[in-house]
């Protein structure tokens, strides 16, 4: 079986990054998504990412940033060279690839005033 | 717990913004009360209503002449005798107010020659089913319910918070605890009414058209706080759900609408059509039952004439491209980048898990067993019985979500708490987010990847008693042995270990459910197929009831509620 090797920034706010790779099953015609819901099932599970629909590119959750460009895990495809993901640079930074990309009126310290 | 856990308090609190909650989140806040809309996921993008890309079906009579009582005979034939008939009175009756409703809200209609357009799906006695071109009637939905929330007054809305427990006292509902994703802490509400819209349970099977958040905890939530459920067995099958090759950024499901429209064959290893075997007429008409079709396609595949993935091939290369392009739109370079060329090859199909018949008891208001505690949605159970017509489950969402928000606000409760009412819940999420360490070893993705398959294979599309029975005691170990045992490796800020574990505890209440359901039902009906009992018995049109009693559930059967109603057939739109 072939593989492909998934480079990721890990950590929480305040933390410095640090850059993490995994080799993970490749087949053809994967999403980049496919190959972090694989890790956090099977290599380490407390890699943290959003997403929701997985196939339907449709809830537009899961945007990270790809070798530079902001792009949806899920239709962003993998190949069998390796390649590196990073949360988005311009929202504040959660854990891992997860950014605060809640609308203002949707959060929580929103409605406890 | 150390530091003091967020309160909120709130007339009515929806649980779930998908169409149905959304909807019930305006109709409470426009009969004057403070509404509380939470989702796990973000508002309005979580579950499935957003992922819908084909048609909505609804009696508008702009099309052709029709009247809701025909849609209703439909709904009802399609349900294989069990449809609570009154429910789908309900969703048929009140379908084109929320229609034209959505409509006067900017959702963009498709229309034609100044109407709005319909077309037929299968089940279906005339052209009914309106949509949003192209594939774009769920978005949509979501967009259009969302900018109305985003205008009317008396409508907060949380995203990131996940509804792990609701909290009862004295036989009615007083709110609900959460888990707040964001900060790993637990969060509680208390509520006058709660409406539960938190969408159905296909990610409970390793194949399925599911969101991450479509994993039955509405279900869950609701056995568990005294409410029962109906028809948990009948969980319908998409008969060809996409299978190969690997196809990303597109719905699993997109395939029908232009099977339909434009006579996709379905064929078998041997590149010959073979529904007709199974009893359906389809060559040229595509109009076999959902169950059929789903049946028609394993069955072949066990025969070792399966696609070489183990479904059925979908072939349109005897459509011109001209035509295809026509009738696929953009879809066409959607599929071209994910390399597939229609006009030389077919694509593999299968069916996939897609959405739930059976869930929770309510009565015409929307009210279940446990007062001022509502569901809409497809938590709901009843209105499609043994098997659902395409195209009812969007409108099912829309009307039961008006029907329960509206009668949400009309509850006379007002909120009370008393913060031991909710120790046990928030204990569960303190606990959890200071474990840490995995001691156990046990995993949550092994876990949850094992009953998938386990759901896929025993409690899937073919049943039989020996696997059915195998499955149930699997599960109930689950239940006792591991997830007791399995603590998340991450805690606090987004700690998706957390939510994980109350995932799994959903899922396994979900799935033991359903196969005590279909363990009892021994006969096949609709999405009910049991290979040990293959015709369908009389005596048992009836439907089985789960409730929760102490650590296990009890079922007991109930006749079908009947309705009397006379189908309209002549006369103009209305
Ligand atoms: C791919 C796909 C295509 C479909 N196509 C069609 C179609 O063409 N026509 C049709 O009629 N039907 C279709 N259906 C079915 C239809 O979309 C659904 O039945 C309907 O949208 C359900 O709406 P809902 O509001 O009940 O649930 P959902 O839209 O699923 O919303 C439920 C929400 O609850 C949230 N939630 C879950 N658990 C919790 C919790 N514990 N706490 C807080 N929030 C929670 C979820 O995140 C989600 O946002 C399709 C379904 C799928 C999956
Ligand atoms: S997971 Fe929904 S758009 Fe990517």
């Amino acid at each position: 079986m072939t593989s492909v090797a998934i480079t990721v920034q890990r950590g929480l706010a305040g933390e410095t990054p640090r850059d993490e790779t995994f080799t993970v099953p490749y087949s053809e015609g994967m999403s980049l998504l496919d190959g972090l819901i694989w890790i956090r099932a099977h290599a380490d599970a407390t890699l943290a990412f959003r997403y929701s629909c997985i196939n339907a590119n449709s809830c537009k959750e899961c945007v990270v940033s790809i070798a530079g460009k902001t792009e949806y895990a899920c239709t962003a495809r993998l190949t069998s060279s390796a390649v590196t993901v990073r949360p988005l640079g311009n929202k504040n930074l959660i854990r891992d690839l997860v950014t605060d990309t809640v609308p203002p009126k949707e959060k929580l310290g929103a409605v406890t005033g | 717990m150390g530091d003091a856990v967020t309160h909120l308090k709130t007339d009515v609190l929806v649980i779930g913004a998908g169409g149905a909650g959304m909807y019930a989140a305006i109709a409470a806040a426009q009969h004057g009360k403070q509404v509380l809309l939470l989702d796990k996921s973000l508002i309005g993008r979580g579950g499935a209503t957003i992922m819908a890309q084909m048609t909505v079906a609804v009696a508008m009579g702009e099309q052709a002449p029709d009247h809701w009582t025909r849609h209703h005979a439909d709904t009802l034939t399609a349900g294989r005798g069990l449809c609570d008939e009154e429910l789908a009175a309900l969703l048929c009756r009140e379908g084109p107010d929320r229609i034209r409703e959505m409509d006067e809200w900017g959702v963009g209609w498709t229309r034609e020659d100044g109407h709005l357009k319909q077309v037929m799906a299968p089940g279906h006695d005339g052209p009914r089913c309106v949509f949003v071109d192209f594939l774009n009637t769920g978005p949509a939905v979501a967009k259009t319910l969302r900018a109305k929330i985003a205008k009317t007054d008396g409508i907060r809305r949380v995203s990131n918070l996940s509804v792990t427990s609701l909290v009862t006292r004295d036989g009615g509902v007083a709110g609900a605890v959460a888990l707040d994703l964001n900060f790993g802490k637990p969060v509680t509400i208390a509520a006058g009414a709660v409406v539960l819209a938190a969408g159905g349970l296909t990610r409970l099977y390793r194949r399925n058209s599911a969101s991450v958040n479509m994993g039955g905890e509405s279900y869950a939530l609701a056995l568990d706080a005294g409410a029962s459920l109906i028809d948990m067995e009948f969980v319908q099958f998409f008969p060809i759900g996409h299978l190969a090759p690997r196809l990303v950024g597109m719905d699993p499901i997109m395939w029908d609408p232009f099977r339909y429209k434009l006579g996709g064959r379905l064929l078998n290893g041997n590149m010959e059509e073979f529904i007709h075997n199974y009893g359906a007429t389809d060559s040229g008409t595509y109009t076999a039952p959902r169950d059929v079709t789903a049946y028609a396609i394993v069955k072949e595949a066990e025969a070792g004439c399966g696609s070489p993935n183990g479904g059925a091939w979908l072939s349109f290369e005897h459509i011109g491209e001209a035509t295809l392009r026509d009738a696929f739109g953009p879809v066409i370079d959607r599929l071209a980048r994910n390399g597939i060329d229609l006009t030389t090859h077919p694509v593999e199909v299968a069916p996939i898990a897609h959405y739930h018949m059976g869930g929770i008891r309510v009565n015409e208001q929307m009210e279940t067993e446990i007062a001022g505690l509502y569901a809409a949605g497809e938590a709901v159970g009843g209105a499609n019985g043994a098997n659902r017509l395409s195209g009812n489950a969007i409108t099912e969402a829309l009307v039961f979500g008006e029907v329960a928000g509206r009668n949400a606000a009309q509850n006379p409760n007002t909120p009370g708490w008393q913060a031991e009412w909710a120790q046990n819940a928030i204990g569960d999420i303190a606990r959890l987010s200071n474990s840490g360490d995995n001691r156990s070893g046990l995993e949550f993705g092994a876990l949850y990847g094992e009953l998938q398959s386990l759901m896929w294979e025993k409690v899937g599309l073919m049943r039989n008693a020996p696997g059915l029975a195998e499955a149930l005691s699997r599960i109930r170990e689950m239940q006792t042995i591991d997830l007791p045992a399995l603590h998340p490796r991450d805690t606090g800020a987004f700690a998706l270990g957390v939510q994980e574990w109350f995932d799994l505890r959903a899922a396994l209440a979900t799935a033991e459910a359903i196969t005590v359901s279909a363990l009892n039902r021994t006969e096949s009906r609709g999405a009910h197929q049991r290979e040990d009992m293959t015709d369908t018995d009389a005596d048992q049109a009836y439907n089985q009831r789960i409730k929760r009693n102490g650590a296990h559930i009890a079922l007991d059967t109930l006749p079908v509620r009947r309705a009397d109603i006379e189908i309209i057939t002549s006369g103009a739109a209305e």
